[in-house]
């Protein structure tokens, strides 16, 4: 280790050699555990190193793990920020809530970041600019990190997912002629619309129907309309219905164009919807931005997860900028207490909620109904690609340091419309479905 | 008194106008009340259960908020809001780096397809296949390729806007009088000079028109490609008020567009008229 002069370190960027050596070797020890846990026989390891230097396997590693940011994890205190202007896009709905609200109430500058939040017009758009490089980061849709890293609708990139903004908080709503038609088995023939084809609304609406024996490809038909346009489409009767992200559902019962048939934490309860995501190589070459940017937004979220705080983040993000709409409006979906379109008031205070833990299980699930709907063909290592990209440790790690609970594990069975799913064996799972196309 | 015809027109114009606005009017006055609802359920339901239950705003709606923009054209609350004036230059930007690309390639292509009948029948099967395609067909291919929205549409512009020039500048060329190039062949007059003294002249007036088509065209396609991509311009404040349902802000808007359109059109015709000639 070289020593500079004056107490400064050689690289510049610390107070004192001290520190410098200090962050040296919190590095050295990240870089020496990973090298154990790859290869626990001391022999071994002793012997690879020899032929090939740890300098070039460290390297080689890093082209796979996100080696920075693990490293920037590790020493708690964020280095210099490698980029400090950051876009990042999103689209004008509810689930977007901790990533929209940490521009206006300040949880991005906070850990010393200028955040611009882009309005994005739909999610095709938003993942071929977040892919082209145009934005940092983006909110998207939590199938859509996967999709693309799989190449599925998309060229093929490593993607992650480094948390999740809202669970629940999606409905179906049907256009008011069809009050009357509560049973999924009357719908045949009827027109429906989700966000994109990729997306927890597409899946959970075809689950819906299947377990009520339509079938979705058939009997139904699905288009991806996105959610802004979704009200006009209902009301120009365009549509039946849609499952779809607030506040669009009750923006349609506000216009007194549809109702809400059922919200979707009645079908899997604490169910992922919305993501905050960005690229595996904007997390690998500024582990710091990444990390801090990660701070803010597990802080928004964890902050928009308490319920006596959704009345100010409803004002915060209803207006032009952000999602506009009326405050109204956004309120009833933050605050659980709404309108259902058919004369009643609805009291659900986790009709939306905000957690930032990816958990891998619920990776699993998304790729056992991608392949479920022919989405994705052949053999999947479903555990291998949820590792890659959703960023569980990563997200703990970060948790952790601001004083959140953190799950012990990374991985959990839950229940969807009463049937069980067991994360550690997806293809039961997946062949127990009478109605699959894959 | 006898009235001159163009002020006969304009009363005509105005009485036009009074009564399409007479009849938006009456078509939005407030209707009676419904049933009765619960006051906590009908705060939640807002518009819905108002009386002005068809939604369409009235005129004075519209014009209260044609105001407010025409107040504040260049206000900048942050990426996602600002004002009209603003989301207009955006546009304007947009089709003019478009439209000018577009002029730098059609007039030179179009004098030599004009002027070489081989180029002409060569090149025919193409511009007739390409010519019909609907710009924004072209932005899922731009956006993959080129990796930048903002100059995706600029090339959208530029794809709509080559075709009318292209064909009316090579069919000015061609049709440039044959008495003219004999006696400046005749004059033994240089390859260039023949080109800026003669054919230009000739075709000046065409390839105005054509460009007149082709900005009026741009301008249609850019409001539908801002709808499209989004970010900034008039046709992201469409897109972000039709959101927001928001008709009073979405019916300035098409006023807007129409009064810009037109000024551009004009603009043109007066640059026609500055090289238009009498035989």
């Amino acid at each position: 280790m070289s020593v500079g002069k004056e107490g400064r370190c050689a690289c510049g960027q610390h107070a004192s050699i001290e520190a410098h050596d200090a962050e040296r070797l919190t590095e050295h020890m990240v870089e020496e555990s990973l090298l154990r846990a790859l290869m626990p026989h001391a022999q071994t390891r002793r012997a690879v190193l020899g032929v090939v230097g740890a300098g070039a396997l460290l390297s080689a590693l890093g082209d796979i793990l996100p080696l920075g940011a693990v490293k920037a994890l590790a020493q708690g205190a964020p280095g210099p920020l490698e980029k400090k202007a950051l876009k990042i896009g999103f689209i004008p709905i509810t689930c977007a809530t901790p990533i929209i609200m940490a521009e206006p109430l300040g949880f991005y500058a906070k850990q010393g970041l200028e955040v611009q939040v882009i309005k994005t017009a739909g999610w095709a758009v938003i993942r071929d600019k977040a892919i082209n490089g145009e934005y940092d980061a983006a909110h998207m849709l939590s199938p859509m990190p996967l999709a693309i890293t799989l190449g599925a609708g998309a060229q093929p990139m490593p993607w992650t997912m480094p948390a999740i903004e809202n669970i629940n908080g999606q409905a179906i709503t049907l256009a008011m002629k069809h009050k009357e038609k509560r049973d999924p088995r009357e719908w045949k023939g009827m027109r429906f619309a989700v966000p994109f084809d990729y997306s927890m609304h597409n899946y959970l609406l075809r689950y819906y129907v299947a377990e009520h024996g339509i079938d979705p490809d058939k009997d139904i038909q699905i288009r991806a309309v996105p959610p802004p346009e979704m009200v006009a489409n209902l009301r120009a009767d365009n549509i039946d219905g849609y499952l779809g992200p607030d506040p669009f559902n009750q923006r349609a019962v506000y216009d007194g164009v549809g109702f809400i048939h059922l919200l979707t934490k009645e079908l899997w309860d604490g169910h992922p919807c919305c993501a905050f995501a960005a690229s595996r190589a904007f997390v690998k070459e500024n582990p710091n931005t990444f990390h801090a940017l990660l701070r803010a937004i597990v802080d928004a979220t964890s902050y928009a997860a308490k319920a006596e705080n959704r009345k100010e983040i409803a004002a915060a993000i209803a207006p032009t900028n952000y999602l506009n709409q009326p405050e109204v409006v956004v309120e009833q979906v933050l605050t659980g207490k709404f309108a259902d379109g058919l004369g009643a008031i609805k009291d659900v205070p986790d009709r939306i909620s905000f957690a930032p833990f990816p958990w891998r299980s619920m990776a699993i699930w998304i790729l056992t109904q991608m392949q479920r709907w022919g989405q994705v063909k052949g053999d999947l290592d479903y555990r291998a690609v949820a590792e890659q990209v959703f960023l569980a440790t990563e997200a703990g790690a970060v948790m952790r340091e601001m004083g959140l609970a953190v799950p012990s594990g990374d991985s959990e069975g839950f229940d969807v419309m009463g049937k069980a799913f067991d994360p550690a064996d997806p293809a039961k799972y997946l062949a127990s479905f009478a109605i699959k196309h894959a | 008194m006898r009235a001159t015809l163009a002020l006969r027109a304009s009363v005509l114009s105005a009485l036009l106008l009074a009564g399409f606005i007479l009849v938006w009017y009456a078509a939005t006055l407030p209707k009676s009340a419904g049933p009765a609802v619960d006051p906590a359920y009908a705060r939640l339901m807002g518009a819905a259960t108002s009386p002005q239950g068809n939604g369409l705003p009235s005129p004075a709606a519209v014009g209260g908020v044609l105001l407010d923009h025409l107040r504040h054209p260049f206000f900048d609350k942050g990426p996602n809001d600002k004002g009209l004036g603003i989301q207009l230059a955006y546009s304007l930007a947009r089709v003019m780096l478009g439209f000018l690309l577009a002029a730098i390639v059609a007039v030179p292509a179009g004098f030599l397809v004009g002027m070489s009948p081989l180029l002409r029948r060569a090149l025919d099967p193409f511009i007739q296949v390409l010519k019909p395609i609907s710009p924004l067909a072209w932005m899922p291919l731009a956006l993959y390729t080129i990796k930048d929205s903002a100059i995706s549409s600029i090339f959208v512009i530029f794809v709509c806007s080559i075709w009318p020039m292209l064909i009316n500048t090579a069919f000015g060329v061609a049709a440039t009088r044959r008495e003219w190039l004999d006696v400046a062949r005749t004059l033994e007059v240089s390859l260039w000079r023949r080109i800026f003294l003669v054919v230009l002249p000739a075709a000046a007036p065409t390839i105005l028109t054509g460009m007149r088509i082709s900005i009026g065209i741009a301008w249609l396609v850019i409001v539908a490609a801002e709808m499209l991509v989004g970010g900034t311009g008039i046709g992201y404040f469409v897109w972000n008020e039709w959101n927001n349902l928001s008709l009073s802000n979405v019916i300035v808007a098409i006023l807007v567009i129409g009064v810009v359109g037109m000024l551009l059109d004009r603009m043109l015709a007066l640059c026609a008229r500055l090289v238009a000639y009498a035989e």
